[in-house]
């Protein structure tokens, strides 16, 4: 079994101007959809992210705080899943319920993938 | 603001009512390595309750604040914990506690109605492993289950609050190091499970029911807890045993007599003396439809003879009026059920009421080669009666006066002094 990540980008707008109830209703999609992982032992783990952000450029010596232009490739957080090969992986991907509120997943493979 | 003595009676109706609830979801929640942690959250959510109503009065639901109380600070512990070891995230229930994409609806499914009564029952029948020592089980689930504080344990059991700490720390080493999970045993197992269950709670029912002790309160405490715990079993399906009903019905014949037995100095009354007008007769009623409940399947317990023995004292109009005949079989049925001495002794004084003295003896004469009987007060006290009977008044006040020595219960040596008194007269 491979291991991949899934990071969620951008929709912080969207999930901002929801109501409570809404997104209480969008979170328990995001169970399911992690449940079921979860169930199919195909679930490792995860975090969700503030969208604060400060940038350390190369070099090390300017530090700069997101500009609005970088919303849409803002990670937004990440869930780490297990799956034979990345096409399967793309496949559970696509059930991310933040796709259907303007985010967008970009799978990549853990490196390395056996230890 | 509302006045204190009413927060004060609600949230100890609360408390007692919902805290092991509360404590049963909480263990599902960090597993029974870390019971202590289940109990703290508890213990801080009535603290706040305690704290919040106080200024801004109870809430229209109470369970319910006191529930989301305790999640929200369940929530709190998981993410302090989440990189710890305290908690096993590796158990595939508690996985979806690690990440803020699932915690919060992780969480609120082990808050849901439906299982938090499997939850507590769960515990129950952990609490009654068949490892863990009787004296332990109890202990336990007054403690965890029953919300009493370890000091009202103590007074419960007339013992130290560091014999009932030591007793506590056992059990809980017991599930960290075994690591029990709570649940309803399958159906194959069920039965003989729900035996050791319901003699816990028969245990805390009696200690409550006999005991000597002149504390009224814990007394009746220990009574309406030992009937809500069987109530919960009933309230469950996979639960609703026979033996389970028999017991309730027991429970409740037995209680709605608790009035009459005792006078206001503690003093015991005997049976015939009992003014029956004190009977609950609702409560009695109750006990009746259970009775009718237990009889379905093939199932007979001892819980169901006792409970038709007591049955028949209900609803006998006066003492006279007793169906001694119709007790008479259920002793019999009794003793066939398990060789019980004290069976027989008490089966001794059914024939004494039915068939006279002489008799009486011959059948106790059966039995008295069993050595546990000559070190129990009833079987001298038994003795006296029918020697009483029998007018040898010598010979019954040397029988009391052994029996008098043989019972630490006040109550019952006052007894039996007034027997000797009333045999000298």
């Amino acid at each position: 079994m491979k291991q991949f990540m899934f990071l969620f980008k951008g929709g912080d707008d969207v999930w901002d101007a929801k109501s409570e109830e809404e997104q209480g209703a969008h979170m328990e999609k995001w169970m399911q959809w992690i449940g079921k992982m979860a169930e199919e032992e195909k679930y490792v783990g995860g975090e969700r992210l503030y969208p604060a952000v400060k940038t350390i450029h190369p070099g090390g010596k300017k530090v700069t705080d997101r500009s609005f232009a970088e919303a849409k490739e803002l990670v937004g957080g990440y869930i780490t899943v297990k799956a034979e090969t990345f096409e399967e992986a793309t496949d559970m991907a696509k059930g991310c319920p933040g796709l259907q509120w303007e985010s967008s997943v970009e799978v990549r493979e853990v490196w390395p993938d056996e230890v | 603001m509302e006045p204190k003595d009413h927060i004060d009676s609600t949230i100890n109706h609360l408390f007692r009512q919902e805290s092991g609830k509360m404590v049963a979801v909480l263990i599902k929640i960090f597993g029974t390595e870390n019971i202590e942690l289940a109990e703290d959250v508890v213990q801080d959510a009535l603290v706040s309750a305690l704290e919040t109503w106080k200024f801004r009065g109870i809430p229209d639901n109470p369970k319910a604040w006191l529930y989301r109380t305790a999640r929200n600070k369940a929530i709190d512990i998981i993410r302090r914990k989440k990189h710890s070891k305290t908690i096993d995230f590796s158990d595939p229930e508690r996985k979806l506690l690690t990440s803020e994409y699932t915690l919060a609806n992780t969480m609120d499914n082990f808050w849901k109605e439906e299982h938090i009564q499997d939850d507590f029952l769960g515990m129950m029948y952990a609490c009654c492993h068949p490892n863990i020592s009787p004296e332990n089980q109890i202990t336990f689930i007054l403690k965890s289950l029953c919300g009493f504080s370890t000091k009202e344990v103590a007074r419960s059991f007339l013992t130290t609050e560091d014999t009932i700490s030591k007793r506590l720390y056992r059990t809980k080493a017991y599930f960290r190091k075994h690591k029990i999970r709570p649940s309803i045993p399958y159906p194959e197992e069920i039965d003989t499970r729900t035996t050791a269950v319901l003699s816990a709670i028969y245990l805390i029912f009696n200690e409550g029911y006999n005991s000597t002790h002149d504390d009224q309160l814990i007394r009746k405490d220990l009574i309406s807890q030992a009937m809500w715990l069987c109530k919960s079993l009933l309230d469950s399906k996979r639960t609703q045993l026979p033996e389970v009903y028999a017991l309730m019905a027991l429970m409740c014949f037995h209680t709605a007599r608790v009035d009459s037995r005792i006078t206001e100095e503690g003093a015991l009354i005997l049976l015939s003396d009992q003014d029956r007008s004190l009977w609950d007769t609702e409560l009695i009623a109750l006990g009746g439809n259970y009775l009718n409940q237990a009889a379905f399947g093939e199932t007979l317990t001892t819980y169901h003879l006792e409970a038709a023995i007591a049955y028949q004292h209900c609803t006998a109009l006066n003492y006279e009026g007793t169906n001694w005949k119709e007790i008479l079989k259920y002793y019999d049925l009794l003793s066939n059920i398990d060789n019980d001495p004290i069976v027989s002794l008490n089966r001794c004084l059914i024939l004494l009421e039915l068939h006279g003295p002489e008799e009486a003896l011959l059948a106790i004469e059966e039995i008295k080669d069993h050595k546990i009987i000559h070190t129990y007060y009833l079987y001298y006290a038994i003795m006296g009666e029918i020697h009483e009977r029998l007018i040898q008044t010598g010979k019954a006040v040397e029988y009391y006066q052994q029996a008098m020595q043989l019972t630490q219960s006040k109550p019952e040596q006052q007894l039996l002094h007034n027997k000797i008194v009333r045999c000298l007269e």
